[in-house]
Parts: structure tokens; C-alpha cells; sequence
């Protein structure tokens, strides 16, 4: 595939979402006139695009689609729920075509053609008969005789500037190279500008030009030719089918004679010699002497006269001026932007991991050397290191925004579907996470978000008998939290149902009958793989593969998801990840001889084991039970009991625990190693590093850890608070 | 009687100074001349707009003046800009160029 293609593919599919949520929002506010705008001109981008590309089967189809946005856009249709309905249904379309032309096929398959067929037949229902609005507009300007006019090119008309010769460039290479963009129909060459012999600068510039052009390409790609002359030269440039008025406007505009002017338009055929005595008597016949406008009253402007006697439609002016603009902000916007590929940022961020580990050598051997300046220099470079590696990384955060507006669609299709009225909201859009994290969340989240509509949301009529709003909402949020991103999805609807949960797991035999289960057990019992609760199977979930599938898809990105859920009021099941999956700051520790790494954000405090609780697997925390685990224990690790122990205190999603140690060595910048596979199941192992003396370290997975030790942090607490409640009876 | 000037070097910003003064001169010298452009290699807009005003200082002159011979390059860029009609000189096309 070539470059201008991909780009085309790319773009597009940036425009479509645009197109789609544009969609989306005026089923909400079908009055907001610029949201129209920027819809007709998303249809408008990409078919104006396909042209270039010449991918014709998008261009045909996006035109049918433009058509009928041009007549929502000049208020001719209505917006209805029909209407937004075969629009997505048109955008989903368009996706197929893309990727059609992604893979490279010259055609798409029949059946996919076939479906473009029938959106075509419907979206042909908002249609006039006669096609559309412009060409409808078109009938009221009859072209009477006169002449071959040839409305289907563009106009352009070109005076170049006197410094163009000398400045080295010739204007005629540029309206050749026009002759580039499609076929110069007409041409006609005027010297009007150039003054007599006498005066005449040979190596000035006097000459313009009126052309007619027929092409596919756009205004846009009409001015682009003009590019290198642009401040150098007066361009105008009227669209196929532009109205006659328009070009009287030209004739107006234009330095040259009117009459004279005119007659050069009727020659390219831009206009017929009887409209063009129509618009000039017109505008002559209340100031018969023209040429003298500053005596007397001056004439009326013609573009009034001709509004006045409806010969010109103000919407036509508009739209040019319209799009012009357009094009100034699409450009402002570019500007700001670079597209990068994804793979030269990953080698980037893998040079920057190197470079910190180096970088951590550097450091040791110079605190080994005891040289001062050699300490402090070294200190200053790790830590514009420690910034290049914050802003290398920041590079491949983007915003889960764009993430969670996709569900707008979903929702609404989904909800549709069902019967079922809910509103998606959406907060925390802004939250940055790793394009890696970004691309791999979507599945997960996509089946929690239809989870909640299809089982969370009650039916309209039920929510009002338990005393709830008719309309449901679903709620997606984002925020960070201790080195972790934290999604929520959570819904208002009737909460995960305990009883038929216990019930099922003991039909399908998760859990024997009778055992004693705590709420959150139960509730837990949805990861279990093969559970589903769908009364009746619909098409959006409840095929059995969910939960669990969730769940695991969601720890390979070495994250984790709980769900909490109140019966009658809602659910809410949130999802931990870590922020990136490339670098972390580390807290280094060591047992016996091994070194072991901490994530950071993890840690809140160290403190020192006292000798009381050598046997116990438990503290007292400033009156808190803080379970521990011993590192050396644990591993298994050779060596006797240092006479003091540290235990560093972590914490995840809510949850305190200890990690007992030999010594604390203090932060360290870790890039993450992945383990191989061999080791995929070791459980309380991340990751490994290399320090900077070149030996391993391992990374400690915390939140396996901690889960290691709630149960039995649990216990105890309930057991104490037992004790408590005992002594105080 | 008719003088004749024969360009024989391009018509380009480069000699557009030299080829004005060369064109009025030989315009005010005869009552009417000929001009033949077999030899031009190459044209720019600075030479169109030199015979454009050759043609128009002409006709203010009441003198005539007539391109009794064109170049390939010549030919090419007054057809490009729809000028020939303008014009109005008799354009030759000899055998060879046609196929």
C-alpha cells in the first residue's frame, strides 16, 4: 500500500469517528447547527480524500452520504431517529470500505456491495428527486441560449503579481502543472494589466488568467498548486456548479473591465452571453454612468440587486466562505501535530531503558570512587536522565478519552436494541495511560460496558416501580491512583442478584450446597469460567465466555478487576492497571545475598521489625493488624536472620501489607525485564532488572503478594474484633 | 514595405529586456514586420507577454504585425493559453512535427 493511502486510511478513520460521535450528539441536540457543520464537513474530508486517493467506491459512496448531510445542513430535511439511525448504519459502511481498501482488494466483495446498495436506497429516501440541493437551486437560473456552458469545472481565476518573473518563478509552469490535477477544459489568457510599450517592465509579471478546470480534486488541493505564489498572486476559485451570481460577483471583483471580463467568462464557458447581459444591465440600469461611481449616488452593490430578485442564493456565498475557513483551521491543526510511528517510539523508549541502566553503573562506580564532583556530576546526569525517561514515556501516554467515547455508539445500539432507555457517562476522559494499555483495554471493557446494559439496566418500567429514574446510566471513569490507572464501570441498575448467583454456581457445580459464603464471595463467584446469569441468551452477552475471559485478558496486562455491587442500586466493577509497562522507580531491598525490587508507588513506609514479632506472621501497625510475608521465607532463601529485619509496608487497591527484609538499599530506576515464559507461573514475581553492578534483581508482583495475605489479615482482624466485641460485653 | 526580425535565441526572463527593446525598435523602424519565431527553444511567460505587447503596440501603431513562423515551443504554449486565435497568424505545422 502506498503512503498517501495509508495516510488516507488513517485520516479517514479519524474522520469517521468524528462523523459517528457527531451523529451521536444530534440524536441528543438536534438543533446545534455547527455540529451539522462539522459532520458535513467530516463526509465531506473523506470524500474529497477518496477522490485523491482514487479509491472510487468510497468516493461514490460518501458522495450519496454528503448529499443527504447537504440537505440536513441547509435545513431541508429534519433530524430523526431514522434519519441518525441509516447515517451510523452508513458510518459502519464506510469502516468496511476502509478496510477493504486496507487490505489492498480493488473491490469489495459482492455482498459488501450490495450492502452500500441498500444504504444508498435508503438514504435515497431523504433525497428531492431531481438529486440535490445544488443542482435543485441550479433550475432557477435557466441558461437561455448563448452558448456551451460547461458547469461541471471549476473556475479559476489567476492574476499573478508583477514580482513573480523576477522572483524566479514562471506562472505559466504553475497552470501547466494544474493540468496535472485533471484537464484544463478552457483557458483564456488576459494582458488587460499590462501597461504601453513605454512603460511596459519587461520583467514584471502582468498577465492572469481565467481557467476552467475539471477535476476530482478539491479546493483545497486547487490552492495547494498555487502554494509557492500564493502571496504573490490573486487567486479565486468558484466551484462546479457555482451560481451564475457568483461569477458576476468575480466579474465585479476582478480588476479588469466588466464588459470585457465577461465576455472572456462566456468565452470559457463559465457563463452564457445572455446571463451575463442580465446581471450587467442589472447593475447598470440604476447608475447608467458606471464608470463615474463617485459622482452621484453610487450604484447599488449587485450582489444586492441580485439577492433582491433571488437570481442568487445566499447560502451558496456562505459555503464558500465556509469552507475557505475550514481549510485555514484543518491547517492550524496540522501544525501542531506530528505523526510519528509507533515502532520508532518503542526503540526510543528502549534506548532510554538502556540508558538508565548504564546510567545506574555510572552511579555506583562513582559513589564506589569516592570523588565528590565525580558523585555530584553523575547525580545531576541520572537525574536529566530520570526526565528524558519521564518524557520518553509520556510520548506514548494518550488520553482514554477517545477510548470511551467509542461507547456512545455501543450504548446506543445496544440500548436500542434492547428497548431499554440509558445514558452512558463519561468522566476522567483525560486520564493518560500507555497506547499499549490503550489498544488492549478496549475488549475488556466493551464486554463490562454491555454486561451492564443487557443484565445491570433494569427495563424502563421496573426501574419506576422500584422508584428509579425511567432512564438508566452507565458510567465509565478513569483516574489515577498510586502508579495505577483505575477504570470504573459501573451502572445504577438492580446490582448482581446473590441468590441466583449461589444458586447457579451450586447448579454447575462451583460450589458445593450449604458451604457458608460472605457476600463478596458470592459476588466473586462471576469470574468463575462458564458462569453466566442471562436468563434467556441474548446476542450481546450471556454466552457463558465472560467474566473470566475479562478478568484474564485484563491480567496479562498485569492488572487486576474487582466488582462491587449493592442489590436494587447497582454494580460497579473496576478495573487496576499499571500505568506503563516499560519503566518503573523501584525501591531495592535485599535477602541474604538476592536483591529484590519494590514498585515505588507502592511503598509507603519502611519500618523496623522488632524482636517481639519474630514468630508471627502479623504486626501491630499503630493499632492496625498488618500482615506480613518474609522474603526469606518465601523464596527460600539460604542464610541466617540478620539480628534486624525490616518490613517495608505496601500498599494495592486499599489493601496494607508488610514485606519482610534483610536491608533497605534505597530507590531505584527499574526497567522492566520481562521474564521468559518458562517462569509465566511463578506466582509473586513481576519482572527482573539489572542493577548497576550487572547482577539481577528480581521484581516483587505486590499485588499477588498482598492477596497471599488478606485472607489471613482478614481472619485475624475478624477474629480480633470478636475478642473486642467479647471483653467489652 | 514589411521588415522581417528573426528571434533566434529563447524568449525567457533572461533575454526579456533586451528582446522589448529589440521588438519596439524593429515595431517604429518598418511600416509593418514580419516576425519568425522558428528558432525559438524555449518560452516563458516573459516572452508571451512580449509578443503579446509586440502585437498590441502594433495595432495602436496602425502597423501590422505578423508571426509568419513558429517553433514547436511557441506553438505549444499559445495553443496552452488559447492565445493563437487571438492572434490570429497563419500556424504552420510541417509534416514531421504532426506525426
Amino acid at each position: 500500500m502506498d503512503e498517501l493511502t495509508s495516510v488516507f486510511i488513517q485520516e479517514g478513520r479519524e474522520q469517521l469517528q468524528a462523523l459517528e460521535s457527531g451523529l451521536l450528539q444530534l440524536e441528543q441536540n438536534p438543533e446545534d447547527h455547527d455540529n451539522i457543520n462539522g459532520i458535513f464537513r467530516a463526509a465531506h474530508t473523506i470524500k474529497g480524500a477518496s477522490g485523491v486517493i482514487e479509491c472510487h467506491f468510497i468516493e461514490s459512496f460518501m458522495h450519496k452520504v454528503e448529499n443527504v448531510l447537504d440537505r440536513l445542513r441547509n435545513a431541508e430535511i429534519g433530524v430523526s431517529a431514522e434519519l441518525t439511525g441509516v447515517l451510523l448504519r452508513a458510518c459502519d459502511h464506510l469502516a468496511q470500505l476502509m478496510d477493504v481498501l486496507e487490505s489492498g482488494a480493488t473491490e469489495p466483495e459482492p455482498f459488501v456491495l450490495a450492502a452500500g446498495e441498500r444504504l444508498i436506497g435508503e438514504l435515497a429516501a431523504y433525497l428531492p428527486t431531481a438529486p440535490t440541493g445544488i443542482v435543485e437551486a441550479e433550475s432557477e437560473v435557466e441558461a437561455s441560449g448563448g452558448g456551451v456552458v460547461n458547469t461541471d469545472s471549476w473556475h479559476i481565476s489567476v492574476r499573478f503579481g508583477p514580482h513573480m518573473l523576477r522572483g524566479g518563478m514562471d506562472p505559466l509552469s504553475f497552470i501547466r502543472f494544474l493540468g496535472s490535477l485533471g484537464e484544463i477544459v478552457a483557458i483564456e489568457t488576459l494582458a488587460d494589466g499590462m501597461p504601453d510599450a513605454a512603460e511596459m517592465d519587461p520583467e514584471a509579471c502582468y498577465l492572469g488568467f481565467e481557467i476552467r478546470l475539471q477535476t476530482r480534486a478539491g479546493k483545497a488541493d486547487i490552492e495547494r498548486v498555487f502554494d509557492f505564489c500564493s502571496d504573490d498572486c490573486d487567486l479565486r476559485i468558484l466551484p462546479p456548479n457555482s451560481k451564475f451570481a457568483e461569477y458576476v460577483k468575480l466579474i465585479r471583483e476582478l480588476p479588469e473591465d466588466d464588459m470585457r471580463l465577461g465576455e472572456i467568462l462566456v468565452r470559457c464557458g463559465a457563463i452564457t452571453e445572455a446571463e451575463l447581459e442580465a446581471g450587467l444591465k442589472l447593475q447598470h440600469a440604476p447608475a447608467p454612468d458606471a464608470s463615474l461611481p463617485s459622482l452621484g449616488d453610487p450604484p447599488k452593490p449587485l450582489g444586492e440587486i441580485l439577492v433582491e430578485n433571488k437570481v442568487i442564493q445566499k447560502e451558496v456565498i456562505d459555503a464558500a466562505v465556509t469552507k475557505q475557513t475550514q481549510v485555514n483551521e484543518k491547517k492550524a491543526v496540522e501544525a501542531r501535530l506530528i505523526r510519528v510511528q509507533a515502532d520508532k517510539l518503542d526503540q526510543l523508549i528502549d534506548l532510554v531503558g538502556e540508558l538508565v541502566i548504564a546510567g545506574a553503573s555510572t552511579n555506583l562506580l562513582a559513589q564506589r570512587s569516592g570523588q565528590g564532583e565525580l558523585v555530584e556530576s553523575t547525580s545531576i546526569l541520572s537525574r536529566l536522565v530520570e526526565d528524558i525517561r519521564d518524557s520518553a514515556l509520556q510520548l506514548r501516554m494518550v488520553q482514554i478519552g477517545e477510548t470511551f467515547n467509542r461507547f456512545n455508539r455501543v450504548v446506543r445500539d445496544v440500548s436500542r436494541e434492547l428497548g431499554k432507555e440509558i445514558d452512558l457517562q463519561i468522566s476522567g476522559g483525560e486520564t493518560e495511560l500507555d497506547k499499549s494499555v490503550v489498544e488492549k483495554i478496549g475488549d475488556p471493557l466493551m464486554h463490562l460496558v454491555r454486561n451492564s446494559i443487557d443484565h445491570g439496566i433494569e427495563a424502563g418500567d421496573l426501574r419506576e416501580s422500584r422508584g428509579k429514574p425511567r432512564r438508566g446510566t452507565v458510567v465509565l471513569n478513569a483516574f489515577h491512583d498510586s502508579g495505577s490507572i483505575v477504570i470504573e464501570v459501573g451502572d445504577d441498575g438492580g446490582g448482581l442478584p446473590r441468590d441466583k448467583i449461589l444458586h447457579k454456581a451450586i447448579d454447575k457445580g462451583l460450589v458445593p450446597a450449604g458451604q457458608n459464603l460472605s457476600d463478596q464471595e458470592i459476588i466473586n463467584l462471576i469470574w468463575e469460567p462458564g458462569f453466566s446469569t442471562a436468563e434467556q441468551v441474548t446476542n450481546l452477552s450471556g454466552r457463558g465466555v465472560g467474566m473470566d475471559v475479562v478478568r484474564k485478558n485484563i491480567q496479562n496486562l498485569r492488572g487486576n478487576c474487582d466488582v462491587s455491587s449493592e442489590e436494587g442500586k447497582g454494580t460497579t466493577f473496576t478495573i487496576r492497571l499499571p500505568l506503563t509497562l516499560a519503566i518503573i522507580d523501584g525501591f531495592l531491598v535485599s535477602v541474604g545475598k538476592s536483591s529484590y525490587v519494590i514498585p515505588l508507588d507502592m511503598v509507603i513506609e519502611c519500618i523496623e521489625l522488632r524482636e517481639g514479632g519474630a514468630d508471627r506472621d502479623y504486626l501491630n501497625l499503630r493499632g492496625e493488624v498488618l500482615p506480613f510475608v518474609r522474603l526469606r521465607d518465601m523464596f527460600d532463601i539460604a542464610g541466617r536472620r540478620p539480628a534486624r529485619e525490616n518490613v517495608v509496608v505496601v500498599q494495592y487497591a486499599g489493601q496494607k501489607a508488610g514485606i519482610v527484609v534483610d536491608q533497605l538499599m534505597g530507590e531505584f530506576q527499574t526497567v522492566i525485564k520481562p521474564l521468559s515464559s518458562i517462569f509465566r507461573h511463578l506466582r509473586g514475581i513481576g519482572g527482573s532488572t539489572i542493577l548497576g553492578s550487572g547482577e539481577v534483581a528480581l521484581i516483587l508482583d505486590v499485588p499477588t503478594l498482598i492477596q497471599r495475605n488478606i485472607a489471613s489479615g482478614n481472619q485475624l482482624q475478624q477474629a480480633r474484633r470478636l475478642q473486642l466485641g467479647n471483653t467489652s460485653l | 514595405m514589411a521588415g522581417r526580425l528573426s528571434i533566434t535565441e529563447n524568449m525567457t526572463i533572461y533575454q526579456a529586456l533586451a528582446q522589448k527593446q529589440q521588438l519596439i525598435d524593429a515595431l517604429s523602424q518598418f511600416p509593418g514586420l514580419e516576425l519568425d519565431l522558428s528558432q525559438v527553444g524555449e518560452i516563458d511567460t516573459a516572452g508571451l507577454q512580449l509578443l503579446i505587447l509586440a502585437k498590441r503596440e502594433a495595432s495602436r501603431l496602425g502597423k501590422a504585425l505578423q508571426i509568419v513562423a513558429h517553433s514547436p515551443a511557441v506553438r505549444e504554449t499559445m495553443d496552452f493559453c488559447n492565445l493563437a486565435s487571438q492572434f490570429g497568424d497563419p500556424v504552420v505545422i510541417t509534416a514531421h512535427e504532426q506525426g
